[in-house]
């Protein structure tokens, strides 16, 4: 469902500017000895929801924070709607920030805190009570302007951040790991939160976070960051069934890793030689024969005995069952990978799931991903 | 509805809040006796000393002690005319009293306190009473001196008739009482005390600007540096904490004086003229100078420990709303600090306020203050009670600003670290 609502999201974002927010050949470096960002190209459309995703030191809130104007560029230009940036102050970018830790003025109601921006902007006291009334309301929060910010839960403070960020109509705002101090209930919610305020307003979101789910769930398109580059920029699902290097595979959901050497590659296809069997896999980053690759495969691609349609049908040893409720994990030595998982679904078909069985494991050669070696 | 107006009771059927005081009590006990050594050593160490100054300067028995019956004869007499002879005989008794322990002197010293002029009538007086005969005293006394018919004499030593006085108060606001018994101003030549008052607050109050102000910047340096080097700054704030005060107010001592080096550097760079040399110490800026710089430490740190909690973040979104530097220095940062400002110069006002060894050592005759006075009165003059009675006003200034503080700002804002 989520998928279909960002396709068709995807298709009005194309009427518009494509290249609102541009990233171009950017470099970063702190201490002139390491690059944090390594030649950077990105562009964001405008009225795009994109999340950096990375692991930490990855690069992506030094990525935000040149986009906000807090680090400049070692190397390279970032231009917003058309005009470079590096050189304006960050008070004059006018986009919008929500932080870490809120970074609600503490001495300040929530009234003053979102009248803050307007304040500088010299808006008239009738207009600016309008907005913020409008604000809090898209964040449900009205009554609660003259409450100071300690008196408010952790998750009341985070959405009084997004409506100051929003209360001055950025036409950018950046989200800075903004629900990473909530409990997992509230994230959850925050996340559908921000992404109906979203769609409701149009504007365009840059959003930082190291949590996948978070990312799934919210983006139009994510940036997978690795060592200071964009491993991998596309949509949700795209970025889920399609990785296109091993280390997005492993970085996004789970995954089951089999490292090997293509011994033949032909029409689409490539067999692949383990240590002791061979598979067939779908050549993605390998070209020809004798090249080291690491066949990434989801779990749920793969089932217990399988009718015969499949190409790949190998036996396998139940390890370890793990109720999961809704489903059961089960993990199975597979040639020579002790650590092949698979999920079942709980239904009644009794499969024979027991340890220590030996059962037939199947696959399609298609979800088979043949990616670099790690 | 009744469970809950009933009483609970623990299982054993004692009421629970009984058990629970009782549960509670050891663990109050063990707390008292925690505190108890440092309650002890502050009720001998603060407050009876401050009792006993207190006392002492208010104390005035000792010519109440001297002159006891005089003053008992003293009660009928409304200090018109000059007493009756039941007076002048009550005098004359424990005036010879007094000779023969020989503590007529005194006796001298005291009233002369009250009133010039009684040193050398009472050493007339103990000359000629020993050829006094029994009856009439009066015309006898009388015809020693002619300031002994004179009745202002006679009033002022009815003054000195209370136990307890508030006099030694007044003469620390340049006051007295006069022959009238109305409390006015000495005369205009002979005040000493209000000037040092005023010249106290208002080095108290520029040193702590100046503190401010200088110290403003190093604590926000020290709050933002990157550890190796805010760990190098602190040590340089801390530094003058392990050297003595007395051998910081020399070395300034040194830098200021006319032949010194900053007078030399001055000289070498042209700014002043060698044989024009300005005086920088023993004058108020010696004293401006080496106490802003030994209570500097004061200021930074209550600064630089509310400063520390302040989030970075904080000025970033104060900038990302759009706000200049300035704007989100001055609406988002500067409030914050509010409370390590009241603290930092709160602290170094009061310090400033009684300060004593640098004023004394760079301030010279215009730049001490009125603790050099105290300590002058303790040691020189011995007026005890004088002392006392400076030490207990000071003591009360600092806890009406302390009051006001609190009016204005709050204590509980204060951050000390």
């Amino acid at each position: 469902m989520i998928f279909t609502a960002t396709n068709v999201l995807n298709s009005k974002i194309t009427s518009m500017n494509k290249e609102f927010v541009k990233f171009d050949k950017v470099d970063k470096s702190y201490d002139g000895k390491v690059l944090v960002v390594k030649d950077l190209q990105l562009d964001i459309a405008e009225g795009e929801f994109v999340t950096m995703l990375g692991p930490s030191g990855s690069g992506k809130t030094t990525c935000l924070m040149m986009l906000a104007g807090f680090e400049t560029p070692t190397h390279g230009e970032i231009y917003l709607d058309g005009k470079a940036i590096s050189s304006i102050p960050p008070h004059k970018r006018g986009i919008g920030m929500v932080f870490q830790n809120y970074a609600l003025f503490p001495h300040m109601t929530v009234y003053e805190n979102l009248a803050f921006p307007l304040r500088v902007r010299k808006v008239s006291k009738d207009e600016a009570d309008k907005k913020i009334d409008k604000a809090l309301s898209m964040v449900s929060l009205q009554g609660f302007a003259s409450r100071m910010p300690g008196q408010l839960s952790g998750g009341q403070q985070q959405r009084v951040a997004v409506a100051r960020s929003l209360v001055f109509d950025p036409q950018l705002v950046l989200m800075d790991e903004p629900l990473g101090a909530l409990d997992k209930n509230l994230r959850e919610s925050m996340q559908y939160e921000i992404k109906h305020i979203h769609e409701s307003i149009g504007v365009t979101v840059v959003y930082v976070t190291h949590d996948q789910s978070e990312a799934l769930t919210m983006s139009n398109r994510i940036a997978v960051f690795n060592d200071g580059k964009v491993q991998q920029l596309s949509s949700p699902d795209e970025l889920y069934e399609k990785p296109v290097n091993s280390f997005v595979a492993e970085f996004i959901g789970e995954n089951n890793t089999f490292a090997g050497e293509v011994s033949d590659i032909s029409g689409g296809k490539c067999k692949v030689k383990l240590s002791n069997a061979e598979i067939l896999a779908n050549p993605i980053s390998v070209k020809g024969k004798g090249e080291r690759t690491t066949v990434s495969l989801r779990p749920e691609r793969a089932l217990i005995n399988p009718d015969g349609k499949m190409d790949n049908i190998h036996k396998g040893k139940i390890e370890e069952v793990i109720y999961h409720g809704d489903h059961t994990r089960v993990r199975i030595n597979l040639l020579g990978n002790p650590e092949f998982i698979l999920k079942v679904p709980n239904s009644s078909s009794n499969l024979d799931i027991k340890l220590g069985n030996e059962i037939n494991i199947g696959w399609n050669s298609d979800d088979a991903r043949a990616l670099d070696p790690k | 509805m009744s469970s809950e107006t009933k009483q609970i009771l623990t299982t054993d059927g004692i009421p629970l809040e009984v058990s629970l005081k009782k549960a509670e009590r050891k663990n109050k006990i063990k707390a008292f006796l925690l505190v108890a050594p440092l309650l002890f050593f502050l009720i001998i160490t603060y407050v009876f000393p401050i009792g006993d100054m207190l006392f002492r300067s208010v104390d005035d028995k000792m010519v109440t002690q001297m002159l006891p019956k005089t003053f008992k004869a003293m009660e009928n007499w409304d200090g018109q005319e000059l007493p009756e002879e039941e007076v002048f005989a009550a005098f004359h008794e424990d005036f010879i009293k007094l000779v023969e322990d020989k503590r007529e002197g005194k006796l001298s010293t005291q009233l002369n306190y009250t009133k010039n002029g009684f040193k050398s009538i009472i050493k007339k007086l103990r000359r000629a009473s020993k050829k006094f005969e029994e009856g009439n005293y009066k015309e006898q006394i009388m015809s020693v001196h002619k300031r002994w018919a004179d009745v202002e004499y006679w009033r002022a030593i009815q003054r000195r008739a209370p136990e307890f006085t508030g006099q030694k108060y007044l003469k620390g606001m340049d006051m007295y009482v006069n022959e009238e018994g109305k409390i006015v101003s000495v005369e205009e030549d002979r005040r000493i005390h209000r000037v040092l008052w005023l010249r106290t607050l208002e080095i108290a109050f520029f040193v702590t600007v100046f503190c401010f102000l200088m110290a403003y910047p190093i604590a926000h340096l020290l709050a933002t540096l990157p550890m190796k080097y805010s760990n190098l700054l602190m040590i340089c704030v801390l530094l003058p904490f392990w050297t003595s005060l007395l051998v910081r107010t020399a070395s300034w001592m040194i830098l200021l004086q006319q032949q010194g080096i900053v007078n030399d550097f001055f000289v070498g760079i042209g700014l002043v003229a060698d044989d024009n040399r300005p005086e920088m110490m023993y004058n108020k800026t010696g004293s401006y100078v080496a106490m802003t710089q030994i209570l500097l430490p004061f200021m930074v740190l209550p600064l630089y420990s509310v400063m520390k909690t302040i989030s970075p973040s904080l000025m970033r979104a104060g900038k990302s709303l759009g706000g200049t530097p300035f704007v989100a220095f001055w609406k988002v940062y500067f409030p914050l600090t509010i409370p390590g400002i009241g603290a930092g110069c709160l602290l170094v006002f009061i310090l400033a306020i009684g300060y004593y060894i640098t004023p004394a050592l760079v301030g010279g005759a215009s730049g001490t203050l009125i603790s050099n006075q105290i300590a002058f009165h303790m040691k020189s003059t011995l007026d005890w009670s004088f002392a006392s009675a400076m030490g207990l006003m000071l003591l009360s200034g600092v806890l009406v600003i302390y009051w006001l503080y609190n009016k204005i700002v709050g204590i509980d804002n204060i951050k000390l670290g």
